[in-house]
């Protein structure tokens, strides 16, 4: 079930539009807000909320990059992996992530701390490599600060 | 040398609060533009001012607006596409964080002059701070009366909504973008109708981007005289210039239009690192083709980057060094393309993995004589009028160039495979199969 707090929060997104499917988009980031990621049950009770069927809220759910319909760990680690970054050895810091984390793209901790993914550019190139952590973007990250930027996160 | 749209970022980028921004001269064009002008006087200024849209495609932004029809119905939506993310592109991403007025203020006038009455900032999710600073200055704005019902008592109205994006390169793509604000897969649309008569819900709309409408405000001020008078040559205004790769000092500056390749590269961006040299560079960002050496002379605007075989783009430029290797700074663009391919028309959604397959094996030494000739074929039968949109033209656009200045580079990754492969024959037929391979 919804809880009313997501409905009442896409409900304000609805207004904003002509007609409820068109604020689809939102719904599925507000219920990933608030559960990290969009589950088979959650696809449904959104779709229902905004009357369009399951399949074609899936239909927009897998197409983009950042809806999550995998359980994904409680902080997502987002590399860099566009030209500038590739340039400047983005790749070095890739290994060291994942041999850090013990995981490879698309997979999680075991204690759920992490998922790692790879991202297209971050915007960012005059201070490549970058990642971004949950809501924080580390900039010219080196590996030998790796490990202080990811004990920020428990 | 003026910097109209950055001289008043702070050093630190943290934004101007309203009160701060209005003591800078922010809003005069609002209350100029409502109290002095008319939409259709305002439009007359944009299209002298000979500005271009910044977004890449570099569109005249009067002319673009001339098709919105100014007697139909409302809603018309004026829409800002703030999703940057074109590899190699960190522009927008200032005016974003650093100047949300000046973006807010552009926003209001350019509405007025298409008689808008709805308008989104479509943005990029990564840029959380952006999306802090835009939602802070709106509510200032909305607070002050420059936003809402009957603005500074003129009688206009416009409302305006943040959209942040959930990720997909395809947005970028006006009609894409148009699909996704709808709520929809973001897969472009068919032009005519073109998004001026019908865009968002059926409306009439237009898009623009973030450096093109923090424009609008200086030109309304100053005049299409004093735009056109900022650039070095017939392509108007000032433009932010990037720098990304293995030079001294990355960065990115507000410079005149038509400035040349090398001023750009030496006096701001330092040159290259130590023992590097420049090979080449891709202009502005991932889907513009390599320029090299013999064009460091060439002035930086629309014109002259076409004149020399490219585009102007974002007009951030991502610089090769003789140390990088050629073939796997495509690599990396195509599978960029090939992952943010929509998959709505076929020769992308099957040609730029294709293309990333026969890379990947040039590059782990598995390549074949026929490679070659196979990448040439997808940069035609990729190129412009065979797709549905512009995403895999301008995925070829490095691929071409790169297989034009750059073509031993490929070669040597072939040649070494042959001779691996040629090990064992007897000396004559070694011979024989490497000059048949080299007539190819």
């Amino acid at each position: 079930m919804l809880t009313l707090e997501e409905v009442h929060e896409i409900d304000e997104a609805v207004k904003v539009v002509p007609y409820k499917k068109a604020a689809c988009i939102e719904a599925l980031k507000i219920v990933q807000e608030h559960r990290r990621w969009i589950s088979d049950e959650s696809l449904k009770e959104i779709a229902a909320h905004l009357d369009m069927s399951a399949e074609e809220l899936d239909s927009v759910a897998t197409f983009y990059n950042m809806i999550y319909r995998k359980p994904v760990g409680r902080h997502i680690v987002l590399l860099c992996d566009s030209i500038s970054c590739w340039v400047m050895g983005y790749e070095n810091i890739r290994d060291a992530v994942m041999q850090r984390l013990e995981i490879n793209y698309g997979e999680t901790t075991r204690d759920s701390r992490f998922t790692l993914l790879p991202n297209p550019c971050l915007g960012t190139c005059d201070h490549a490599p970058a990642l971004m952590i949950d809501h924080d973007l580390y900039r010219d990250v080196t590996i030998d600060q790796l490990d202080d930027i990811l004990n920020r996160y428990t | 040398m003026e910097r109209p749209l950055t001289e008043h970022i702070r050093k630190d980028h943290r934004p101007l609060t309203l009160r701060e921004y209005e003591q800078t001269g922010g809003y005069q064009s609002v209350r100029k533009a409502l109290k002095e002008m008319t939409p259709a006087s305002i439009q007359s200024v944009v299209k002298e001012s000979n500005l271009r849209g910044r977004g890449g495609a570099g569109f005249s932004t009067g002319l673009k607006w001339s098709f919105v029809p100014m007697d139909a119905p409302k809603p018309k939506y004026l829409i800002v596409n703030a999703d940057e993310m074109e590899p190699g592109t960190f522009k927008d991403r200032l005016l974003l964080e650093s100047a949300p007025h000046q973006l807010i203020e552009g926003m209001i006038v350019s509405a007025f002059a298409l008689q808008a009455d709805t308008s989104f900032i479509f943005l990029r999710w990564a840029y959380k701070e952006a999306a802090r600073n835009i939602r802070f200055a709106m509510q200032e704005a909305y607070d002050a009366g420059y936003l809402g019902v009957n603005i500074l008592g003129s009688g206009f109205d416009l409302e305006m909504h943040m959209h942040t994006g959930v990720g997909r390169y395809m947005c970028g793509e006006e009609t894409a973008l148009l699909n996704s604000l709808e709520g929809k897969r973001a897969t472009p649309r068919a032009k005519p109708p073109f998004p001026q008569v019908s865009g968002l819900f059926g409306k009439p709309t237009i898009v623009n981007n973030v450096e093109t409408l923090s424009c609008i405000p200086h030109i309304i001020n100053k005049g299409a005289d004093w735009f056109q008078k900022l650039s070095r040559t017939s392509d108007a205004g000032t433009k932010l210039f990037g720098v990304s790769g293995k030079v001294k000092h990355p960065g990115l500056w507000e410079l005149p239009m038509g400035i040349t390749m090398r001023e750009l590269l030496e006096e701001h961006a330092g040159g290259m690192q130590a023992g590097l040299k420049f090979r080449g560079a891709l202009p502005g960002g991932a889907s513009t083709d390599f320029l090299v050496t013999e064009h460091l002379d060439v002035k930086m605007d629309y014109a002259s980057i076409a004149a020399a075989g490219s585009r102007l783009g974002t007009g951030t430029m991502i610089v090769l060094d003789d140390k990088t290797s050629v073939v796997g700074f495509v690599r990396n663009l195509i599978q960029f393309f090939a992952q943010e391919s929509c998959g709505f028309c076929t020769p992308c959604r099957e040609g730029l993995p294709w293309i990333e397959k026969i890379l990947r094996s040039l590059e782990a030494g598995d390549g074949e004589q026929n490679d070659l000739k196979l990448l040439d074929f997808h940069t035609k039968y990729l190129g412009p009028g065979n797709t549905f949109c512009a995403l895999a033209p301008g995925a070829m656009e490095p691929l071409q160039s790169a297989l034009k200045y750059f073509r031993a580079d490929f070669e040597q990754y072939i040649a070494a495979e042959l001779q691996t492969l040629a090990q064992g024959l007897p000396a004559e037929r070694k011979q024989r199969l490497i000059t048949d391979i080299s007539k190819f």
